[in-house]
């Protein structure tokens, strides 16, 4: 019984220990310690961001021309309405 | 503005925007920004088209202080919304390529501050359009000359002072295989610059005609 809770505490002992090397090592805690240039795998992809300010301005142009073409559409409908409107009164 | 002209300054700018991608594509890679510079050929085009509209808004605005032509005031409402649209693309491409290329999102240098300055000073003249009643036009057509007076200050602004965007006298000694795209993708923007003007203005028009019948049948 002494030995299994032995072996048993060894275990435990062990496993955390080697947990903690193969974590990596910890922030600095007492200061920052600079770099030249950050690693490849850290810094930011540049093709979403070409991707995101092409597609911005086909979306800002689309949407523009949409706004044009609906409000293009009311005033086209409110003129028609109005010279029918004149005409009427023209006859009566 | 000829009705033609619409969709004929559409088809062509469609074509150079179509075209455009394959001849970016093309194009070498800068050597200390690489794939993001190529934003370059849609943020420089965009601010030149807003430079463009600016310069319309600016002139069409003094015709209508100074002669009072209504025509003049509608194209200087279309300008304004068109400088507002491409002053847009600019505020929004460039941060995207400067959070690679600077490693921050945006600096409050000259360059920059005074392109939101700009930006501002147009919303504001589309919102005195929309809500200033009576007597806006002619305090809007100030403002529209005061945006004008401030393009020459915004684009020597990089020679002036210490920014940290690039500086405008990189643009004329571009080596061809930069200059190429650039000015292929500035052709486009700015022959939509005009295509937009034109239904822009037309809109402007047909608002002016309705407010002339609605006007004419009140008085009967």
């Amino acid at each position: 019984m002494a030995v299994a809770l032995a072996v048993y505490c060894a275990a435990f002992a062990w496993a955390p220990t080697t947990l903690l090397a193969a974590q990596p090592p910890e922030a600095a805690q007492d200061g920052f310690v600079p770099m030249d240039e950050i690693p490849a795998d850290e810094q930011l992809p540049a093709a979403p961001l070409l991707v995101a300010a092409y597609s911005a301005v086909w979306a800002i142009t689309i949407g523009y021309l949409w706004t044009i073409w609906r409000r293009l559409g009311t005033v086209e409908r409110e003129l028609a309405d109005i010279t029918r409107r004149v005409a009427d009164r023209g006859q009566s | 503005m000829n009705r033609r002209l619409f969709p004929l300054l559409t088809a062509v700018s469609l074509l150079l925007f179509v075209t455009a991608p394959i001849i970016i594509v093309r194009a070498p890679y800068e050597s200390t920004m690489g794939l993001v510079q190529k934003i370059f050929y849609f943020h420089f085009p965009a601010w030149m088209a807003m430079f463009l509209s600016i310069f319309v808004l600016g002139i069409a605005s003094v015709i209508y202080l100074f002669g009072r032509k209504p025509t003049a005031d509608r194209l200087a409402v279309a300008a304004a919304e068109l400088a507002t649209i491409f002053g847009l693309m600019g505020l929004v491409t460039g941060p995207l390529w400067g959070v690679k290329a600077w490693g921050v999102w945006w600096q409050w240098d000259a360059r920059l501050t005074m392109a939101v300055i700009l930006e501002l000073i147009l919303v504001a003249y589309l919102l005195l359009r929309q809500y200033g009643g009576a007597g806006a036009d002619r305090l809007a057509a100030g403002l529209g000359i005061f945006a004008m007076a401030n393009v020459p200050f915004l684009y020597i602004s990089t020679e002036i002072w210490r920014t940290v965007h690039p500086r405008t006298s990189v643009v004329p000694t571009l080596p061809i295989d930069f200059g190429l795209p650039l000015w292929w993708s500035f052709t486009g923007f700015i022959v939509l610059c005009l295509a937009l003007l034109s239904a822009r203005s037309r809109l402007e028009e047909q608002r002016s005609t309705l407010e002339r019948l609605y006007q004419a049948l009140e008085e009967d």
